[in-house]
């Protein structure tokens, strides 16, 4: 991650607004995960022009447009080939993918699978409200066998995809989820998951208004046996942490007590952080054998005057 | 040539021939045909060793080392046979070498007009390894059959040992010691045996050697592949790929070297997302495939275009289609597929490379026309051009200029807009992490910042712009990185007008030069760039050629196609090839002697000469009824058309 330099004023989060109105619907969720980035992003005075953000299509897409950074709103389903790309390109920038559940578990899993196993040092946000919403909410990868929001014409006939359980089998070394509407502490998750040296997943469960009436505000305030739906690992003592990376024991063990976490018995839902393992990056791996990107980004690196008589000589 | 079973080491031994001569002056032309398989199934490597420069292969073979029966007789005891061997393919006065455990198959040649040459191998290899205190294992080195071949046919071609023996010792590099010094002596047995009986008595001996000078062995992958590293690529992306990936394993060699970043992707639609956002991050970057996995790209070729991304260059190195086809054979048969892949109208630049010199070069200019339009960028090669060796000067690139286009000025104080409307269509473009430069880029329509709309007139403007950098373009590209014409100028009458691109210029300019040097009678109009396609010029001189006869690689004559779409005239004659192999220079003059007044407008080619439909049910039935017979099935290869002599 970039150092900030001394000069530049103290980054707010209002600096990572952009001023292009805004048309997700009235109390969409999707508001209050762009406001934790920016609070993340303010929180770790990263300054505006040193963040790539990168969104795919849908409502989630829209993000990029929101925010006052260099961003690009892609494809559908390819924010981790963009992400990457960009980290490449730059590894000093701080690279943020924005998504869909849709984009990131359904058109773009391929991608979200290799993501995982690179460990490059970006984070993916995932908006994952259970529905493709700009197309009118047709069920999503993420949307449990049996149920039907108001938006489909017949209950779903397939299971759900668990992408926390499908994040810790790709690789991702950061593993997290948060909630929309708890914005305060879904930016520090993301600030934790931005200064994470590794791909870091989050999860966000968030509410569609319009058309996922299952899953609501109401839904997600709920109790479950007189406890609370919604609960921080943190507070009960849950240590997501692999404290010997070179052991392979700890680090089964870690998967399989977040794996556990991710399907609680009776539907309670875990917030925060499942899974951390620190482990080197491919930016680490790259840097190893390409001896320019010690001294500065690819973007950065005179490659205008390469010598190729070597590569002549080779085949004379 | 030098035909056995893949794995059994034949493209090193050619290819040790090649450069032995390559050193020692010789002008040389290797082709490869091999099949999609890692062992066993068969493979054959024609060399051309010439005294002058020549850039394809020929039907006839002069002298054939045969390596296994599959060679001799082909795979006639399969129920659906593939071929018949190679020995019909020798030409009158030429020479088989042959293993004198393929004896009994040798039997079953009827050819009086050529030599039978037979090696003990095995003997010769105990030999070797006897010298080397390896008495009586000349079965568990069976591998090194291949070298002795090598020896065999330089022995009996009468070329001198020492150039191959340096260039045996070079192909171990490192390793070379024990196992080099093995190779050496076993070649060296095997040389002295055929050339003790065998040297003389070819007709087509080796030529006198042209003086020595500086030249490089070459195959058109390792050329795209060095001219991006000369072009200052940062980021090459890919998806292993037949017959894609030896460039990027290449461009993987040299990453430590000319700190380069080689990613290998998840697949195809990530090998060009990837690169798209490679380049708006501020990098040179590319991505090489095949047709199977440019299928996959049209998403993120749009998505390049309509973000108005510097690049990526995308190297299409055309297979067999469709779908999976023939992987590892030659086909032309995606040029409309590159000029149209994308919704909507998507502005690009489609190169098409004709020879491996043309590869590094143009690979050069499509990262510059990257820069300077802010387009993707398409080289279309072919498998026959990634694979094919071809002695040539050292590439020359002192003149070579990157031109990074427009870029925004570092002064822009908050007003920076990204795709700004300018007079020529190009917007001067920023990189992340810079101060005051922040843009946003979109899939969708959008505005001068890169913001989302709708409107008519933005629409309107905005179409306008990125197609007008394609303009732009057809105005600045010089003609000559166009088109390449040979023959009478203006405004003289051409009598024959041969059209070719891609791969198939080799074939087409040995053909002409050898049967017409000065053009007189047959001039050469070779096409280098399809998109923005040189209308006018190629209609000035389409409208002074008496007969026009254009090739394509392809079924159904897809350069012809784009001629008459983009100039309104259709050629005499359409000949076409769709076999999986690419256009030998022989081929050239069987269609341009068949190419006369009444001769149908589509010709079709295969195994030198013009092809009925139904020709391929006819030639297999042909092997089934030889199989029920008797193998005696070697007739002499078809002549050459009468008075065409090289």
């Amino acid at each position: 991650m970039s150092t900030v330099p001394t000069d530049v004023k103290t980054v707010q989060p209002a600096d990572f607004k952009s001023d292009v109105h805004n048309d997700w619907c009235p109390g969409c969720g999707d508001f209050g995960v762009i406001s934790a980035v920016q609070m993340a992003l303010a929180k770790l005075q990263v300054p505006p022009h040193r963040v790539a953000v990168i969104s795919g299509i849908g409502c989630a897409g829209k993000s990029a447009h929101y925010m006052n950074a260099y961003s690009f709103h892609t494809l559908h389903g390819r924010v981790m080939p963009s992400v990457t790309a960009m980290k490449l390109a730059n590894h000093d920038l701080t690279v943020i993918g924005v998504g869909g559940d849709g984009d990131a578990y359904g058109i773009g899993g391929g991608h979200f699978v290799a993501g995982g196993r690179r460990n490059l040092n970006i984070t993916y946000v995932v908006m994952n409200n259970d529905v493709y919403a700009l197309t009118k909410g047709q069920a999503s990868p993420t949307i449990a066998k049996g149920q039907k929001t108001k938006s489909m014409s017949e209950a779903s006939i397939m299971d759900a995809i668990n992408p926390i359980l499908l994040a810790l089998a790709c690789g991702y070394t950061f593993v997290a989820r948060g909630y929309a509407l708890d914005t305060k502490y879904l930016s520090e998750i993301i600030a934790q998951a931005i200064e994470h040296r590794g791909s870091a997943l989050v999860d966000v469960l968030q509410t569609c208004p319009t058309y996922n009436d299952l899953h609501t505000k109401g839904f997600y305030a709920g109790q479950i046996e007189g406890q609370p739906r919604l609960y921080r690992l943190d507070q009960t003592g849950y240590d997501p942490i692999v404290h010997n990376p070179d052991d392979p024991v700890e680090i089964a063990q870690k998967k399989a007590q977040a794996l556990l976490k991710s399907q609680e018995p009776g539907g309670r839902i875990p917030l925060g952080v499942y899974y951390k393992l620190d482990v080197p990056t491919y930016e680490d791996h790259l840097k190893a054998k390409i001896p320019g990107l010690q001294e500065k980004p690819l973007a950065e690196l005179d490659l205008y005057h390469r010598d190729i008589t070597p590569n002549l000589q080779e085949l004379m | 040539m030098i035909g056995g079973p893949q794995g059994s080491g034949l493209n090193v031994s050619a290819e040790i021939l090649a450069k032995a001569l390559s050193r020692s002056g010789y002008y040389v032309f290797g082709q490869i045909e091999y099949h999609s398989n890692i062992k066993g199934k068969h493979s054959a490597y024609k060399l051309r060793i010439s005294g002058e420069h020549v850039s394809s292969h020929l039907d006839a073979v002069h002298l054939l080392s045969s390596l296994d029966e599959e060679t001799l007789i082909g795979d006639l005891y399969h129920e659906f046979p593939a071929h018949r061997g190679h020995v019909h393919e020798i030409a009158a006065g030429g020479a088989l070498l042959y293993d004198v455990e393929q004896k009994k198959f040798i039997e079953l040649i009827d050819r009086k007009d050529i030599f039978l040459w037979e090696m003990p191998y095995a003997e010769l290899l105990d030999r070797a390894l006897t010298e080397a205190g390896k008495p009586g294992q000349a079965r568990a080195y069976r591998i090194m059959t291949n070298t002795l071949a090598l020896g065999a046919s330089v022995g009996a071609l009468g070329f001198d040992f020492e150039p191959v023996a340096l260039a045996i010792r070079d192909s171990f590099g490192a390793k070379a010691g024990k196992v080099a010094d093995l190779n050496v002596n076993a070649a060296r047995y095997a040389y002295d045996y055929a050339k003790e009986r065998f040297a003389g008595q070819l007709k087509f001996g080796l030529p006198a050697a042209p003086p020595k000078r500086e030249q490089i062995l070459v195959k058109g992958s390792q050329a795209v592949g060095m001219a991006k590293i000369k072009a200052g690529c940062g980021l090459q992306t890919y998806y292993p790929i037949s017959p894609a990936t030896d460039e990027s394993v290449y461009l993987e060699g040299y990453q430590s070297d000319h700190n380069l970043v080689v990613l290998q992707t998840e697949d195809e639609v990530s090998a060009i997302d990837a690169a798209v956002m490679g380049a708006h991050g501020g990098v040179r970057a590319s991505t090489s495939t095949s047709g199977p996995g440019f299928a996959l790209m049209p998403e993120g070729l749009g998505f390049a275009a309509i973000t108005e991304a510097p690049g990526p260059v995308l190297v299409l190195y055309q297979r067999g289609g469709p779908s999976t086809g023939l992987p590892t054979r030659q086909e032309q048969g995606d040029l409309l597929f590159a000029l149209n892949a994308g919704q909507g109208d998507i502005p690009r630049i489609v190169m098409a490379s004709g020879d491996i010199e043309e590869c590094f070069y143009d690979t050069f200019d499509a990262f510059n026309y990257a820069d300077r339009y802010q387009v993707p960028v398409i080289l279309l090669v072919d498998k026959h051009m990634a694979s094919c060796y071809q002695t040539l000067p050292p590439f020359k690139t002192s003149h070579l200029k990157i031109d990074r286009g427009l870029v925004k000025p570092a002064n822009t104080n908050g007003d920076y807009q990204r795709y700004a409307f300018s007079k020529e269509g190009v917007s001067p473009r920023s990189v992340p992490g810079q101060a005051g430069g922040i843009f946003w880029s979109t899939s969708d329509e959008h505005d001068p910042r890169g913001h989302i709309t709708e409107g008519i007139g933005n629409r309107l403007a905005m179409m306008e712009k990125r197609m007008g950098k394609v303009a732009l373009a057809a105005r600045e590209i010089p003609d000559g990185k166009k088109y390449i014409y040979l023959g009478p100028a203006a405004p003289q009458k051409i009598p024959v007008l041969a059209i070719c691109w891609g791969s198939t210029k080799g074939a087409v300019h040995d053909a002409l030069h050898h049967a017409d040097p000065h053009h007189a009678k047959y001039a050469m109009l070779h096409i280098r760039l399809m998109s923005p396609f040189p209308a006018e010029a190629v209609k000035n001189i389409l409208s002074r050629a008496e007969r026009v006869v254009c090739f394509d690689g392809n079924y159904s004559g897809q350069l012809a196609r784009l001629i008459r779409t983009e100039t309104g005239v259709s050629v005499h004659h359409s000949v076409v090839k769709y076999d999986g192999r690419p256009f030998s220079e022989d081929e050239i003059m069987v269609a341009l002697g068949a190419a006369k007044a009444g001769a149908p407008e589509r010709l079709a080619i295969s195994e030198g000469r013009v092809i009925e439909p139904g020709h391929g049910n006819v030639e297999f039935d042909k092997m089934l009824e030889l199989r029920e017979t008797n193998p005696k099935m070697l007739a002499p290869m078809v002549p050459l058309p009468p008075g065409y002599n090289r």
